[in-house]
């Protein structure tokens, strides 16, 4: 049996289903990052897979999928960086208690 | 090498990347998930070395499966130090999943309704020397490469601006 691009689209559209529920159910800061991370790489897995299925001779999407990781990588840095600094406030990393700029 | 890949390889590693995510959502402890968003990456590194992409498969080990995890896990480790504070209650929400459902059903109802026409891939495909080349020339993509190393760095200050102890 053999694959193809299908394949790869509808196992991104799932694992960015998985990602999307995390991010919008989930009260831990850390969790909601985790969810994000797993969109990202939803969304760097059907770059690759256009890339290798559509245009295999210039795979633009090899360029793509490395600029987005450096993006990502920055992100969750800065990410788990703020949660740190707003645990170190606040002793606690929940998102839902953080109110303090709620109008 | 046909236009496709081989089902079986794709299978297991589809069913881990979807096993290890749903290991990530229903984890009651938060180390726990971070070791399964670990798998989750693995797994990735395996389905991009199926499309043969050996070098974003490297990168792909190094950032997400080396760096990112430690971050993680060292994150976890600092703001929730002691072992029940890292046990937390099932967050189930049913929007939520209902969303997820509606946004997997509307892409996949996309998918299956487009057919994309197969193409022949051929097997010849990029080696490492030509992304070195082409990143690294002017007309390719030296200035992205540039502006991205730009925001690491700014990223990097950034983050150790933030998690730094005591100013407030």
């Amino acid at each position: 049996m053999r694959v193809g691009l299908e394949a790869f689209l509808m196992l991104g559209a799932a694992l960015f289903a998985c990602g999307l529920y995390g991010a919008v159910s989930k009260r831990s800061a850390v969790q909601v990052l985790m969810s994000l991370e797993l969109m990202a790489l939803a969304v760097n897995l059907n770059l690759m897979a256009f890339a290798r299925f559509r245009t295999p001779e210039i795979m633009t999407g090899w360029y793509f999928t490395l600029f987005a990781m450096v993006v990502s990588a920055a992100e969750v840095g800065m990410g788990l960086a703020l949660v740190l600094a707003i645990y170190r406030r606040a002793r606690t990393s929940e998102v839902s208690s953080l109110t303090e700029l709620k109008g | 090498m046909t236009d496709t890949v081989s089902g079986v390889a794709f299978a297991i590693l589809a069913i881990a990347t979807l096993g290890s995510a749903l290991g990530v959502l229903s984890a009651r402890n938060v180390i726990h998930a971070a070791f399964w968003l670990l798998g989750v990456s693995l797994a990735g590194v395996g389905l991009y070395f199926l499309l043969e992409a050996d070098y974003v498969a490297m990168v792909q080990l190094l950032v997400y499966a080396g760096a990112v995890a430690v971050l993680v896990i060292f994150t976890v480790m600092i703001t929730m130090r002691r072992r029940e504070d890292a046990l937390r209650p099932r967050d189930f929400s049913w929007p939520a999943l209902g969303l997820a459902f509606l946004f997997f059903g509307t892409v996949a109802f996309a998918i299956v309704a487009w057919q994309p026409a197969a193409v022949q891939m051929p097997s010849a495909t990029l080696t490492i020397v030509d992304v070195g080349k082409q990143i690294f020339s002017v007309d390719g993509y030296a200035l992205p490469f540039e502006i991205a190393s730009l925001v690491l760095t700014a990223a990097l200050v950034a983050a150790i601006w933030w998690a730094r102890e005591g100013d407030e």
